[in-house]
């Protein structure tokens, strides 16, 4: 896929995403939208967001993050984040952003493994 | 590098001009990677907070080193000529947001550093000092 914000890697019915660099807000609504589309363009089931690129989240990034993973829930696909780095994690939290609701992992292997139990608990409930 | 980084904050790319004048000011001060995050999270909500609340009149960011005690540090000070914070009081209390937001910005930016300052009044402009230390 060319032309979006960030390159979206699908392997099977799962899509891959590495954010990196320094986010300016314009663009994390890019990448929102871009990746809310590809979900949606792709039926994929499942979405894994690599952050270990992102040195800074504030509560704006952090909100849109949430927000898409909100947005790509109700399009029926599990999403795990993972990768965040231990200082983003130490500011996020004194920060006071609820992250509560973002299943994840502490690398993609395991987040792939995450989304694979979150998709068996969704089946079952559905 | 210079000890002084002097950055106009006019619309919302100089956030990250923001982040890279503190995290070059971090480096300098010698401070650890965490505490150089949480400055520089700190600094990207008070950029925000100005392109927000100050609207039309451009804020300005002063980073600077400083030195105390054999201790060296990071201060930034962030200015604008926008319309002021009329409760300073609450504008520092979790929660409390007259845009729409969730309400951290102020409160949350003083966690993530040793010392904020905030000087204010409505039609006067609002000046914030933040400072970060060496542990």
């Amino acid at each position: 896929m060319t032309g979006g914000p960030v390159p979206v890697m699908q392997i099977g019915d799962t899509l891959l995403v590495s954010l990196q660099g320094d986010l300016d807000d314009t663009t994390v609504v890019r990448i929102e939208e871009h990746l809310t589309n590809e979900v949606a363009r792709t039926g994929a089931g499942g979405m894994l967001i690599d952050v270990s690129g992102l040195s800074v989240v504030d509560s704006f990034i952090a909100r849109v993050l949430t927000r898409m993973v909100a947005m790509v829930r109700l399009l029926g696909a599990q999403v795990a984040v993972v990768g965040i780095q231990p200082a983003v994690a130490i500011t996020l939290v004194e920060l006071g952003v609820p992250m509560g609701g973002l299943d994840t992992a502490l690398n993609a292997e395991q987040g792939l493994a995450l989304l694979a139990r979150l998709r068996r608990a969704d089946r079952r409930a559905g | 590098m210079p000890d002084t980084d002097d950055i106009v904050i006019s619309d919302q790319s100089d956030l990250i001009r923001v982040r890279q004048a503190l995290r070059a000011q971090a480096r300098s001060a010698g401070l650890g990677l965490v505490d150089e995050t949480k400055l520089i999270t700190a600094g990207s909500e008070l950029a925000r907070n100005i392109l927000k609340y100050a609207t039309g009149a451009r804020g300005r960011l002063r980073a600077e080193q400083v030195a105390a005690g054999g201790r060296r540090g990071v201060r930034a000070t962030f200015t604008d000529e926008g319309p002021g914070i009329e409760d300073v009081g609450a504008a520092l209390t979790d929660g409390f947001s007259t845009g729409g937001g969730l309400g951290l910005g102020l409160p949350g930016a003083r966690r993530l550093v040793d010392e904020l300052t905030l000087t204010s009044a409505p039609g006067s402009g609002t000046t914030v000092v933040i400072e970060k230390w060496q542990r």
